[in-house]
């Protein structure tokens, strides 16, 4: 290990490691923590400038009150959800698919398709955002949340099948051979081998593109407007223009977005690490 | 017909298990990638007739000031993105120790990497807010005032990238834990009994063993750095006077508030020349890497 451990028996120096690096990981969340403290503050306070200060009043149920009940946050989480958990679906299933061949069925050409989901995937939104936009319109999808759907189901099956035909092609080849050997179609080895054991890699993968899908700002401010459509992210940044003074508010609603990446990547912490190291490390 | 497909299914199934990702990869992504470079010879409002216009697009942006502002401030992102593997692997040298605790804080440490850069963009224009932000607290502390970073054109780009600077430093650490994990234990062991510690050990023999995931995490970086266009467009909005404004954003502007479709295609065709050129030195690292690997 580097760096060289710290003694086990050398328990004081372990104390005061662990004590510093609490240290640096509250300067590090520093402007978090303070969202989430102005979140719990109420309106007077903010008005008499306490900002800093230790609230004398906790107004954390009238704050995230007021986001559901004077805000159009829910309906944007709803979106974000509806949005979310389709995408994530379609992209598990079209990368298992294309995983699996890419990774069992070499053919000519089938190195240079990887490529290009690899390379595509790396391509800046911008470069294809008149396209889609216009595609989505004539397709009359634009502004539903079919658009979006499409998209980023298109869009993340790039990097879904780089890491599918990754985990795949890792997996022992004596199970595929013996398969085949005993006459098993394409269908049959996906089904009975392949998705029995790519469950883990599943879990990661779908707990990454939730993070990417859940957090994207750019589709939804080109593909969207209207806000019943319209995704958290979306939101959250029209509601910080309408309640430019009202940083309580603003600050709850802040946290409210960020809570389910933030909760989802503390469920499946080693999943969401392996996934990510795994994409970009094996590459 | 079932002769044909039992004749035909070994190759016929995988066709069709490819077929669907692949058509709609290819038609969503890289088909409207490239149809953007045909768009840039137009001039189009976006809903009306395209005019041919050949490279009048390039020439008139070659003569735009605007378009070298975004270009110096893509420079500026890729630049302070720079400090994102170094500060990373720090931060990842500092909690590599298995003590009890130490879990909880490294997934603190990670937090930054699942906000949305929309959250990331509020979070720190409440930190840059010039009356009450963190910033203030901290200049008031020493009896200063903060300067108002994201109204002045001379801070803009260096207040949301060093914003943007977060996740990605978060992004990096992870990336060099998962390194510091596979590293050679029997390397380390040699190099401890040859007297080699701290810094020495580092240089000699834990960056070695690292270059590919720093490789990684450079080449992450470098596309985050010119990818970058929420942050810019949440926290500043491209402004003061167009001062902050990155190719990704100009670009938009110019097509969905200006109408210019064919003129924001052209910025998207040059930030893709800039992309490609990098994404193939890439893949040609990374497929360096494989086969001196195997």
């Amino acid at each position: 290990m580097y760096p060289r451990p710290i003694p086990e028996d050398a328990k004081i120096q372990r104390a005061l490691y662990v004590g510093g690096v609490t240290l640096v990981v509250a300067l590090w969340l520093l402007p978090l923590l303070a969202v989430m403290l102005t979140s719990i503050r109420s309106n007077e306070e903010l008005m008499a400038g306490n900002y800093w200060g230790w609230p004398q009043k906790f107004s954390l149920i009238e704050n995230y009150t007021a986001v559901f009940e004077q805000t159009a946050m829910l309906r944007f989480f709803l979106n974000s959800l509806l949005i979310t958990i389709p995408s994530v679906i379609g992209v598990l299933i079209l990368s298992t698919l294309t995983g699996f061949v890419l990774s069992r069925y070499p053919f000519r050409g089938s190195n240079l398709i990887f490529a290009l989901f690899v390379g595509g995937n790396f391509l800046p939104a911008q470069v294809m955002m008149i396209p889609v936009r216009d595609l989505m319109v004539r397709l009359g999808l634009y502004d539903t949340i079919y658009a979006l759907i499409v998209f980023h189901i298109a869009f993340q099956t790039g990097f879904a099948t780089l890491f599918m035909r990754n985990f795949i092609a890792a997996l022992p080849g004596e199970l595929f051979q013996a398969a085949r050997a005993e006459g098993a179609s394409p269908a049959q080895i996906l089904r009975h081998v392949v998705v029995p054991l790519v469950r883990p890699a599943l879990a990661a993968l779908a707990i990454l593109t939730f993070t990417f899908i859940w957090n994207d700002y750019f589709w939804a401010i080109v593909l969207t407007q209207s806000d019943a459509v319209k995704p958290v992210t979306a939101g959250l940044n029209n509601l910080r223009g309408e309640w430019t003074s009202a940083w309580n508010i603003v600050s709850a609603a802040t946290i409210f977005v960020a809570l389910p990446p933030v909760v989802m990547f503390f469920l499946m912490q080693k999943h969401f690490i392996s996934g990510l190291t795994m994409g970009a490390v094996k590459g | 017909m079932p002769g044909f497909w039992r004749r035909n299914r070994h190759w016929l199934t995988p066709a069709l298990f490819l077929a669907p990702g692949l058509i709609l990869f290819s038609l969503v992504i890289l088909a409207a990638s490239v149809e953007t470079v045909w768009i840039s010879l137009h001039e189009w409002d976006g809903i009306g007739a395209k005019t041919w216009v050949g490279l009048a697009n390039y020439a008139e942006l070659a003569d735009d000031p605007q378009f070298y502002v975004s270009l110096k401030n893509n420079v500026i992102w890729l630049l302070i993105f720079m400090l994102a593997p170094p500060i990373g692997l720090a931060l990842a040298l500092i909690v590599n120790q298995q003590i009890g605790g130490m879990r909880i804080l490294k997934s603190l440490f990670f937090v930054p990497l699942v906000l949305a850069t929309v959250t990331v963009g509020v979070v720190f224009g409440w930190v840059y807010d010039p009356t009450y932000g963190l910033l203030q607290l901290i200049f008031g502390l020493f009896g200063g005032t903060a300067p108002a970073l994201l109204s002045d054109e001379n801070f803009a780009t260096f207040a949301v990238a060093a914003a943007a600077l977060w996740p990605q430093i978060a992004f990096c650490m992870v990336l060099f834990l998962a390194g510091l994990n596979n590293l050679n234990e029997d390397l380390i062991g040699a190099g401890r009994v040859d007297g080699a510690r701290g810094w020495r050990m580092l240089r000699h023999v834990v960056l070695p063993q690292l270059s590919q995931v720093g490789f990684i995490a450079i080449a992450v970086t470098v596309i985050g750095a010119l990818r970058s266009f929420d942050m810019v467009a949440v926290m500043t909005t491209g402004g003061p006077y167009g001062s902050s404004t990155v190719l990704a954003y100009q670009m938009y502007e110019e097509s969905i508030f200006s109408y210019r479709f064919g003129y924001g295609a052209a910025i998207a065709t040059v930030l893709f020349v800039i992309m490609i050129s990098f994404i193939a030195w890439y893949l040609h690292g990374l497929i360096k890497a494989e086969r001196s690997n195997a």
